[in-house]
């Protein structure tokens, strides 16, 4: 995530940039960015609304495959509405997958890791932005090299280390190597360093706080909103992460999207039940988009610019 | 880069505004000498937990990782490890199956980042300029992100499928005739591509979109008065402006396609998910490493896969490098 560092604050070091990005002070006729100072055309309208189909349909096929039988929607002409037998499929899922376990494991699993990245990564991030101490630089490059080794490098040994410590198959082995991250980290460390004044900091000192109450008192207010959307963008991963959780976890003790991939894997899937499934692990994750869209929009651009 | 922070007990500074009586020397000397620890010992533990965590789960099982491919492990017997020296390496170098897996992924990182990017590109371009209902459009191209590789491939698996599936139904329909896509050799990895640049457009496009809104307006009032066409401007202003956000979504998604796991193993799900197709046409490293060490039980060659797929990442990050220069030099 090291990236161009063009934008910065105009004056105030305390604009919330988590909350309203796209929106920058305009001056004269021209507005900031490529094609600001222009109106969309229809041909834009109309091509937003093409891709726009294109990302909404796949999952509202989910929903109609979901609630129909499978023959009907292998049928020679398929059924473009949702059907009635949502129910019956999402119970059929329910016993073939273990479910119920997968949903409660999802939330532990989800829960846990956004909990403990959101502690760890404020902390470090405050220690980073706005803290001095040997080796600083070099750390930080570090932790942002860490962002480009992939998974896939190490599930061996972890896998038998997990079983070594008696956590094989169980959802400690999916939660502990994740309860930090380094996007986490970078994310913080750059909202810290421009939301938070060292005037701030001072004065909590000049009081006499010692470091962890400065962390309390001063830095945690500041970061509540760059937490929020790290919180919102830890719990999709979380929740959506398949590769480890799908090497680690075994049948009878999944997170949701490993017993989709199990039932998927079983003798001859009947599609509509697997597409239950499938419907149950992305249901939640839309209702959080429906309502918080919008910061989650704002802080993956903010994320992303700067560095 | 800031103003200093005065340290707290350090000599000159003032003692604070509420400090409610005299203390003795002793434990005056007593509590600055603990103040000081303070700021030196917190930052450090601030950030250790990152490292200890990484260390841990990260760095350590990494290295590990050489010292197993030098083994014969087997999933039935974890903790038997026995020497064999460089025989698992020589054993996947000389399988046709690894090498077929290592072409699957460049191909299908290759059809599914450069129309991924330049779509991106595109899209992030039309919602820059004055929109009607803009979040409402940014949200609905980032709802993919929201869902996860298992729901996604599953039901792009369902629109693929040979019989009865959506997109053949489509084709039918404007009369072109039925694909088998999971079993051929392009249409395979083209549907895999498919579901990658489903999922990954639109967060691409927001980053794009951000890097854009950054670029200081000035210039675009200059290219225009100097009568630059929108195509120019887009040319000759955006893009350079844009160039390192490029080139760190290009990193992003080499790496990401690497990864590649959850699409090819789910495309058609059981036995022959877990070998990339009949005839291996979409299997990918990541799958190629599972099936050998999850579903074949040998973990040492598992291992040895995983340090060929770091030195392919060494190799991207160098192409990626090289390519970065050369573009910085004829630019310059």
């Amino acid at each position: 995530m090291t990236t161009t560092s063009t934008v910065t604050a105009p004056d105030s070091r305390r604009v919330s940039k988590a909350a309203a990005p796209g929106t920058p002070p305009r001056r004269g006729r021209f507005k900031q960015g490529a094609g600001r100072q222009h109106h969309a055309g229809p041909f834009a309208y109309f091509a937003l609304a093409v891709v726009g189909i294109g990302s909404l349909f796949p999952l509202y096929w989910t929903l109609v495959a979901a609630s129909r039988t499978q023959d009907e929607i292998l049928d020679t002409t398929p059924p473009f509405v949702p059907g009635g037998n949502l129910f019956n499929n999402l119970e059929a899922a329910w016993e073939q997958a273990h479910l119920g376990k997968a949903i409660w494991n999802t939330l532990v699993v989800s829960a846990s890791i956004t909990a403990a990245t959101l502690f760890f990564c404020t902390l470090a991030g405050y220690a980073f932005a706005k803290m001095r101490f040997r080796g600083r630089g070099a750390l930080m490059t570090a932790v942002v090299a860490t962002l480009t080794i992939p998974p896939q490098l190490s599930v061996v040994p972890l896998f038998m280390m997990m079983s070594d410590i008696g956590w094989g198959g169980q959802l400690e082995s999916v939660i502990f190597p994740t309860l930090v991250s380094a996007f986490g980290v970078f994310f913080m460390r750059q909202y810290l360093s421009e939301a938070l004044p060292y005037e701030l900091i001072e004065a909590g000192k000049v009081d006499g706080a010692n470091n962890l109450r400065v962390v309390w008192s001063i830095v945690l207010p500041v970061a509540r909103p760059a937490m929020m959307v790290l919180g919102m963008l830890t719990f999709v991963q979380a929740w959506n992460d398949f590769f480890w959780p799908y090497l680690a976890l075994n049948q009878e003790n999944p997170t949701l999207q490993v017993a989709l991939g199990q039932l998927s894997a079983s003798y001859v899937p009947d599609q509509s039940i697997v597409m239950a499934g499938a419907l149950i692990s992305t249901l939640p994750l839309l209702v959080v988009f429906v309502v918080f869209g919008k910061r989650i929009v704002g802080g993956i651009m903010s994320g992303a610019v700067k560095g | 880069m800031a103003t200093s922070i005065p340290a707290r007990g350090a000599p000159g500074s003032k003692p604070g505004r509420r400090v409610p009586k005299p203390m003795s020397p002793g434990r005056q000397a007593w509590r600055s000498r603990l103040w000081r620890f303070d700021d030196k010992a917190s930052p450090y533990a601030y950030i250790a937990p990152f490292f200890l965590v990484f260390g841990a789960f990260g760095l350590y099982p990494l290295l590990y990782t050489g010292w197993i491919a030098l083994h014969r492990v087997e999933m039935i017997s974890l903790d038997r490890m026995e020497w064999v020296g460089w025989e698992n390496f020589s054993r996947i170098l000389q399988d046709p199956e690894f090498w077929t897996a290592v072409g699957n992924t460049f191909v299908i990182g290759v059809i599914s980042t450069v129309p991924q990017l330049l779509v991106a590109l595109g899209l992030a371009h039309l919602l820059n300029y004055k929109l009607r209902a803009s979040t409402f459009w940014r949200t609905v191209i980032l709802t993919p992100y929201a869902t996860s590789v298992a729901s996604a491939a599953l039901v792009f698996a369902l629109v693929f499928r040979a019989d009865g599936g959506l997109l053949n139904w489509a084709l039918d329909f404007i009369g072109l005739g039925d694909t088998n896509w999971a079993n051929g050799h392009w249409s395979s990895k083209s549907a895999i591509s498919v579901i990658v640049i489903w999922r990954w457009t639109g967060y691409n496009a927001l980053i794009y979109l951000a890097a854009m809104q950054a670029v200081p307006s000035d210039l675009y009032e200059a290219a225009s008065l100097d009568g630059a066409s929108r195509w120019q401007q887009f040319r000759n202003v955006t893009i350079p402006a844009l160039r390192p956000t490029i080139l760190f979504t290009i990193v992003i998604s080499t790496i990401g396609s690497m990864q590649l796991f959850g699409e090819p193993l789910l495309l058609e799900g059981g036995t022959i998910g877990a070998q990339g197709g009949n005839e291996h046409q979409y299997e990918t490293l990541s799958v190629y490493l599972y099936n050998y060490g999850w579903k074949l039980g040998h973990l040492g060659p598992a291992a040895a896969v995983a340090w060929a797929m770091l030195a392919l990442l060494l190799l991207i990050a160098a192409i990626n490098w090289l390519v970065g220069r050369s573009v910085r030099k004829t630019s310059a």
